[in-house]
């Protein structure tokens, strides 16, 4: 993903590409790629940032945007749940002992 | 059998720390904001229903009460995506927690209230005593009244709790005893599975008739105190 300061929700907001995108980084480069991203607070709310206005220019702000945009999100959020509640439910399988 | 029925409603912890607050947060993720006139199609039906709603909600009220208009709308999305959410298989709905109901309905009964007490007090105070009531009924009935008031915001609360979490209850016995008697019976599993369907459908009109009845019954007191 490319290194980008500022609010990123469409293109034409211009924006200084500081990095290389993480295809682009070598396998022997990567531990130094990695330690070069910005973990701040604002920088991890950077990266959701963009991650989420990546999903819905894609997604969900086209012309004819169908029912998947969103049921794909529903649907990584029942699985995000199930991992949740894994816990208890593996109870509940049909073994003869538990 | 008993430990497990009530562990989806368990609020869930990542190591000690509140998951339910991501839960909560959730819902708007779904709902865009936009600055153009014309959007997206999600944007524009979702646009169209709040438009509809707030227009049916907010006729009733005058200059004033429509100032609480931006509240009411907001509260009717959230209890409704929140319950129509809690219907996915496997996640967590805030809204069986009575904490959670509680701490809505409270502050904007009190809202109200409050509102109603310091503009007009006397037609604030009327209300705990009915027209033509015989005398001796009137310490009573004020008593009365007074306790029907009190009892409103719990009203609300626990109306919300019980509905939903009675509904996901009543749903995951009726799963677990189709897949039970799939075994023993299959004629049985048919009729079993047709009243989950049922029941399916139910919880998506109760999911959507609970927000529009807590809205409601805040807009009512609202309406009485202003």
């Amino acid at each position: 993903m490319a290194s980008v300061v500022g609010i990123f929700s469409h293109s034409s907001v211009s924006v200084p590409v500081k990095d290389k995108k993480l295809l682009e980084v070598k396998l022997g480069e990567l531990p130094s790629w990695i330690l070069m991203r910005d973990f701040s607070p604002s920088g991890i709310f950077g990266a959701f940032q963009r991650g989420y206005y990546r999903y819905y220019n894609k997604y969900i702000n086209v012309k004819k945007g169908s029912i998947s945009g969103i049921t794909m999100v529903l649907a990584c959020y029942v699985l995000f749940s199930y991992s949740f509640s894994y816990k208890h439910l593996k109870h509940e399988r049909l073994r003869k002992y538990h | 059998m008993n430990e497990n029925l009530f562990a989806s409603f368990i609020a869930p912890t990542i190591l000690g720390l509140p998951a339910a607050v991501l839960t909560i947060l959730f819902p708007p993720l779904l709902i865009p904001t936009s600055k153009y006139l014309i959007n997206n199609r999600l944007i524009t039906t979702q646009q169209w229903l709040i438009k509809l709603t707030s227009k049916q909600m907010m006729t009733m009220h005058n200059t004033k009460g429509r100032t609480w208009s931006l509240m009411l709308v907001s509260l009717i999305i959230f209890i409704a995506t929140t319950n129509l959410l809690g219907l996915l298989p496997h996640s967590f709905t805030p809204t069986t927690q009575l904490s959670m109901n509680l701490a809505m309905a409270i502050p904007l009964w009190a809202g109200t209230v409050i509102m109603g007490f310091r503009s007009k007090i006397k037609n604030a105070l009327a209300h705990f005593l009915p027209q033509g009531t015989p005398t001796p009924l009137i310490p009573m009935l004020v008593i009365i009244e007074t306790i029907s008031l009190l009892i409103q915001p719990m009203a609300l609360a626990v109306r919300l709790t019980a509905n939903i979490t009675a509904g996901h209850l009543l749903m995951h016995l009726i799963g677990s005893a189709t897949l039970a008697m799939s075994t023993i019976n299959l004629p049985s599993t048919l009729i079993i599975f047709t009243i989950l369907i049922l029941l399916t459908i139910l919880e998506i009109a109760v999911a959507l008739i609970q927000a529009y009845v807590f809205t409601l019954l805040v807009s009512l007191y609202l309406h009485d105190n202003t």
